[in-house]
């Protein structure tokens, strides 16, 4: 198993955000995660990276109890993730972005991670860009590079957090197809998205969360079609 | 050919100021902490060196290379046992910590070494002066302003070309993103103060053998060293170098026209660069 979440909660004071969510993600597989806005689906994320330390529960890594280990460890052993709002090294340049994140999230050797990070520049459409400073990207761009930045450090669990959010059809397209081709080399995929025809058109699984509970889990189908998650999520009464 | 004279003492004597301002300048612009404690770590340096020359009998030369790692250790070792402890959204205790260790090495230094005024002995080169066109220049401002420009060159390599250099940048634009990319920003800022030590112990070296010191002076070679990093702008070694330059050359030149003049000179002169450029000549951004 890729990640198991056993009754994971986090509560700030009194407000609960994560509330005894249990969920397990086979090695390969992508897993979608929908929810209505505050449903509590970046917190999850950023209690699976270890940004936010659990208030109870417990996460295991490839076997692994991570529950207590800081962020930077869980990077190491294979955790990387986009963030909803880009947030760049604004100060250094599109590559070495990649290659910070590549020398000590990956821990590749410098020859390597320069490879490697000149190929996934490619893969994500971001050669051209390689020397411009990412404070100066535009948003499609900044989102090119957190997937690319993520792409970095090697990843195992890649979690991605509304990456096509804000995207044209035509640049959405193109970000599915680099997805696809990460999943296919064999990444383990975890992805928040409200953009569900790019969603369901990559994820094996998908999950819903609403007030920080996991309401459901299944085939994007079987989920589309519930109508529990019609209601909650879609807003729609039937 | 008087005053071409105390302009390049002035620019000379900057090198001296920037090697003060190097390292409070690095450490600001990674971790955004001001180290009031600065000007007394470059004391506590020179009472290093003066040991390890008085004791082992060293030349002054030998014994920096000796107190540079140790005083790369203590550096690094006050960042991960006390300041990382104390780094957050509010800068107050950074700020009282650093201040109460200000307090506390110089009485230390008091108790260890009276308040006496020494000097690190450098019979080779104290007098020493060469020609420099129609003017003569001491060795010393010489050497001194030449490492202002080596220490500032390295660093910009270390900063722009390599891996600590990058994470250096990345910590000081976000150490939360940092952290999710493998960087340990608590690591990276003890190398970073580490390194700091480093230069503040060239800076003692020459602050020891070109005047006297003793335990209270630290807090006034805070303020040139605030004065050099603020005129040349937050985070800029060579604005620092820059800031160091305009209050060295300000000082030569209020002392010329009356010695009582020197300090407030050179005060004057970061009041006037604020008036003008309150974020300093060279932002980060142009670094």
């Amino acid at each position: 198993m890729m990640l198991t979440l056993d009754t994971v909660s986090k509560s700030f004071g009194a407000l609960t955000v994560t509330d005894g969510v249990s969920l397990s993600v086979p090695k390969g597989e992508a897993l979608g995660i929908i929810g209505p806005n505050g449903a509590g689906k970046s917190t999850l994320f950023n209690l699976i990276t270890g940004n936010l330390m659990v208030s109870a529960g417990r996460i295991e890594l490839m076997g692994r109890d991570v529950t207590r280990m800081p962020a930077m460890k869980r990077v190491r052993m294979g955790v990387g993730r986009s963030f909803q709002i880009p947030q760049p090294f604004e100060g250094l340049t599109v590559f070495e972005n990649l290659l910070t994140a590549a020398r000590f999230g990956g821990a590749a050797s410098h020859d390597r991670a320069v490879h490697d990070c000149a190929e996934i520049l490619r893969r994500t459409g971001m050669l051209a860009r390689a020397n411009q400073l990412a404070g100066d990207l535009s948003l499609l761009d900044r989102k090119r590079l957190e997937l690319a930045r993520a792409l970095a450090t090697g990843p195992e669990l890649l979690l991605l957090d509304e990456i096509a959010g804000g995207l044209t059809e035509g640049e959405c397209r193109t970000l599915v197809d680099t997805i696809r081709e990460i999943h296919a080399a064999g990444t383990t995929i975890i992805w928040i998205e409200h953009v569900l025809h790019a969603l369901t058109s990559v994820v094996e699984r998908l999950a819903v969360l609403d007030f920080g509970r996991l309401i459901g889990v299944g085939a994007p189908d079987e989920i589309m079609a519930s109508r529990e998650v019609r209601e909650i999520y879609l807003g729609i009464e039937v | 050919m008087i005053w071409l004279d105390t302009i390049v003492q002035g620019i000379l004597l900057g090198g001296l100021y920037a090697l003060f301002a190097t390292g409070l300048s690095l450490v600001f612009g990674i971790m955004r902490l001001v180290n009031l404690a600065h000007g007394d770590m470059i004391v506590l340096a020179a009472y290093l060196i003066l040991v390890l020359v008085m004791t082992l009998g060293l030349s002054p030369w030998i014994a920096v290379l000796i107190a540079a790692p140790v005083m790369f250790a203590l550096g690094w070792l006050l960042q991960r046992v006390v300041l990382n402890r104390v780094l957050g959204p509010d800068i107050l205790p950074p700020l009282l910590v650093t201040f109460g260790l200000s307090i506390a090495i110089q009485n230390a230094l008091l108790e260890g070494f009276s308040a006496d005024s020494r000097r690190i002995p450098n019979p080779e080169l104290e007098g020493a002066s060469m020609a420099l066109g129609p003017i003569n220049v001491g060795v010393m401002p010489m050497l001194t302003f030449a490492s202002a420009i080596v220490v500032i060159v390295i660093l910009n390599r270390v900063i722009y070309a390599t891996p600590l250099g990058r994470s250096f940048r990345a910590t000081s634009d976000d150490p939360v993103t940092a952290g999710l990319m493998g960087v340990e920003p608590m690591k990276v800022f003890a190398v970073a103060t580490g390194l700091a030590m480093v230069v503040v112990t060239i800076a003692a070296l020459y602050l020891g053998t070109r005047a006297n010191f003793d335990p209270a002076i630290g807090p006034a070679r805070l303020i040139y060293a605030f004065q050099a990093v603020i005129i040349g702008g937050l985070g800029s070694l060579w604005g620092t170098l820059a800031g160091g330059i305009i209050i060295g050359v300000a000082q030569t030149l209020g002392a010329a026209v009356n010695p009582e003049w020197q300090i407030l000179s050179g005060h004057i002169a970061f009041l006037v660069v604020l008036l003008i450029r309150p974020r300093g000549l060279f932002p980060r951004a142009y670094d």
